[in-house]
């Protein structure tokens, strides 16, 4: 056996995570984790001190989806490692590769509910594509190697290793990392029949679309499906997790698609005779009633994740494979047979649906109503700036009126639905990209959940910007119960504290704001500021998100507003109307 | 694209995994987790001892087996996943039957009736005995149909295991 040194395990974890290239850990130390800790206070690792282990997490998860480079989170034993369970699922949710590192009662204490004890590997192997516990110092080296490869290979996703406390102080020879056998991890590029038969329904599509998700930002394809998609003038629609994969003020962007998705893109999906669908999961808030989803087009499904084809949607042709390397394959293959189109019958469709909807559509009112907001925070910010999101309304106003436009700047909470994520993944996210102006489209409920890590953000120094759209409600609790619980509101009424002297009790700076003009000001300082800016912006407590697709119903039930069913506008189009609804 | 060619029936997949503490959990789990309902699932020693088998058997359509086997592959503890074709594939199964025994005209029924299905008493008391049946399901739910006109007391079955024919 070669060994590398007699090193302790904490030692040898620490080394590790260097040798992965790791320069900084989200953390919070307890009694189970203090010999790593003590190793960690002479290494050029960064430790940044959390307020609360979720947001270790939730720093980690910005972090990685900023970078692309994992990102790692630290806690100690029992509550420190249960308290990582939220951001740890919201990173399995949305394919994050976080590295969870826990501390754990000596081996002989496992199973016998010592002080603190809690068996994280039982809890979190439903949330993690894996975890580990090494039972020796020596095996250490191997899991933290094991770790990252599995964490960033395929589909990313986090991974947790839990380390026993007298494991940690254990001095032993490390197993060597060399010889690991990586073969499983292999990238198996796509079947050339399943590209051949996907470029046939494409070259052969009248009206084919594009609906692009996470994937295509996790693999780094976004120049691939841009070419492809203007090759064949095929719009393109993303997921909420895809959004800024491709740029949304190119004229072939529909934004995003779903049930808050905009009318262009739930409309015309429906109506393709082709459907490209690109690392996505056809996930139940992107498709709606997945019964009533494109039920007669043809889908060609790409995922690396050969279990996503297949589970929600039957598919007609499936592709296992990495986007970048399947469309770059689908465009070459294309590009050979197919001269670049520059008008179909198909894009004149999209242009005429644009009118239809959005030609007219104008701010006009004079108060602060969250598209008027998000579009001015987009014209300040520069092209690219990160933008994190909470989870509500504010997330699905984000996700309608704040365009994105390039990959990794658009960061959510797409599958788990995390409130209180936005913040600390804005942080985590500034601190991959200090040179990065990072905003946080925050709604007051989700703010509120994670707000003391505005402590952390001056103490650390990590400057970022909190816009909260305050409507001193569960913004989005609040709508479903005006739509369909008959405005009875139970449970959804905050009584918020003073937002801006929060944040200056904590060291950072705040301003509220009542009009477009204070708003601009008080981004423009924030850009220049070199702690926390919170700005807090009143709305409207009855303003509801549309369009929608009430829960149950398909992309066809789209309802434009409270009042209208899209059936309704349907007809006013029918008759030629070009009024539209208004935001 | 289906992994078997018929809807509806019993499924065999034969798994090697890792021989590790925690791996039946994992597989367990996945299976709780993801809402398969699995009939049974046998776990031992293979001719490796880094490896261990895991025999589960499983009603569903073909997506169902479809998206259990694409799932269980995820695992990094899984090594290889094969779908047995019943037909091309020895399947067997322990059951031990403990009957009641009233009077010996009962205790010499249980006696031929296991004779008939090759099964062996392993134990008897005044008023009891233990029958240990090998086969397949087939055969042992055969030996529990007759057995029930006479008296189970316990039934204790490993569930099934099975390993392809030739190769």
């Amino acid at each position: 056996m070669i060994t590398i040194a007699k090193l302790s395990g904490a030692q040898a974890l620490i080394d590790s995570l260097q040798r992965e290239g790791v320069e900084v850990i989200f953390g919070l130390p307890g009694g189970s984790i203090l010999p790593i800790y003590d190793i960690l206070y002479e290494s050029n690792i960064r430790h940044i001190l959390v307020k609360h282990e979720q947001s270790a997490a939730h720093m980690a998860d910005g972090y990685a989806r900023a970078s692309g480079r994992p990102g790692v989170c630290m806690a100690t034993s029992g509550p420190g490692a249960t308290n990582l369970v939220t951001g740890i699922a919201n990173a399995y949710m949305d394919s994050s590769p976080v590295i969870a590192i826990t501390g754990q009662v000596p081996r002989e204490m496992i199973g016998r509910d010592a002080f603190q004890e809690a068996d994280i590997i039982g809890i979190t192997t439903s949330i993690t594509k894996y975890n580990f516990q090494p039972r020796k110092a020596s095996e250490i080296p191997k899991v933290v190697k094991m770790a990252f490869k599995i964490a960033t290979s395929g589909r990313p996703g986090p991974v947790l290793i839990d380390v026993p406390r007298d494991v940690q102080v254990e001095v032993d020879e490390m197993e060597a990392v060399e010889g690991l056998n990586f073969a499983r991890f292999r990238q198996v590029p796509p079947h050339p029949l399943q590209v051949e038969k996907a470029v046939n329904l494409l070259l052969n599509a009248e009206r084919p679309i594009i609906l692009a998700g996470g994937g295509v930002i996790l693999s780094g394809a976004s120049q691939a499906l841009q070419a492809l998609a203007e090759l064949l003038l095929a719009p393109v629609a993303t997921t909420l997790m895809g959004k800024g994969c491709f740029p949304e003020n190119h004229p072939l962007s529909l934004g995003v698609l779903g049930m808050h998705g905009t009318v262009e893109a739930n409309k015309l999906v429906l109506e393709a005779d082709v459907l490209l669908a690109v690392g996505c999961r056809f996930s139940d808030r992107t498709t709606c009633n997945i019964s009533e989803f494109c039920p007669d087009s043809k889908i060609i499904h790409v995922d690396v994740d050969a279990s996503e084809i297949g589970k929600n949607r039957k598919v007609d042709v499936p592709i296992v494979g990495d986007a970048n390397q399947t469309l770059s394959k689908i465009y070459e293959e294309i590009a050979k047979r197919l001269v670049k189109r520059e008008d179909s019958l198909w894009f004149r469709r999209l242009q005429e649906v644009r009118a239809e909807y959005y030609g007219s559509e104008t701010d006009q009112d004079d108060g602060l109503s969250p598209p008027k907001v998000l579009r001015e925070v987009r014209n300040i910010l520069p092209v690219d700036a990160i933008v994190t999101t909470e989870v509500g309304q504010n997330q699905m106003w984000a996700s309608l009126y704040f365009k994105a436009y390039k990959p990794r700047t658009f960061i959510t909470s797409g599958g788990l639905g995390t409130m209180g994520f936005g913040f600390p993944a804005a942080l985590g996210a500034k601190v991959a990209k200090p040179n990065v102006p990072v905003l946080d489209i925050a709604g007051d409920g989700s703010f509120i959940m994670t707000s003391n890590m505005l402590i952390t953000s001056v103490n650390e120094k990590i400057p970022v910007i909190v816009l909260i759209l305050n409507n001193s409600m569960l913004g989005m609790v609040a709508q479903w119960q005006r739509l369909f619980y008959n405005r009875r509101y139970s449970g959804v009424k905050l009584v918020n504290p003073d937002f801006v002297k929060l944040t200056e009790a904590c060291g950072a700076q705040g301003a509220r704001v009542g009009s477009i003009n204070e708003l601009r000001s008080a981004l423009l300082q924030a850009l220049e500021s070199e702690v926390t800016t919170v700005i807090d912006v009143p709305i409207s407590p009855e303003e509801d998100v549309f369009p929608m697709v009430p829960p149950g119903k398909g992309l066809k039930g789209i309802m434009l507003n409270a009042l209208k069913t899209s059936s309704f506008l349907a007809k006013r189009v029918a008759r030629g109307s070009r009024e539209v609804y208004d935001s | 694209m289906s992994i078997l060619d018929s809807d509806s029936e019993a499924h065999i997949v034969s798994v090697l995994v890792e021989n590790k503490p925690g791996v039946l959990y994992r597989v367990a789990n996945l299976f709780r987790r993801r809402n398969f309902n699995i009939e049974s699932i046998s776990v031992g020693p293979t001719e490796r001892k880094e490896f261990s088998r895991m025999t589960i058997t499983l009603n569903g359509d073909d997506a169902t087996v479809e998206q259990l086997v694409k799932q269980l592959s995820k695992i990094i503890d899984v090594v290889k996943i094969s779908l047995l074709n019943p037909k091309n594939t020895i399947l067997r199964e322990l059951a031990l039957i403990k009957l009641h025994v009233k009077d010996s005209k009962i205790r010499s029924d249980i006696l031929s009736y296991s004779q008939i299905f090759k099964g062996k008493v392993v134990d008897t008391t005044e008023d009891s005995m233990t029958v240990e049946i090998v086969g397949t399901p087939e055969k042992i739910n055969a030996f529990l149909k007759i057995a029930s006109s006479i008296g189970i007391k316990e039934i204790a079955r490993t569930g099934l295991t099975a390993i392809e024919r030739g190769g």
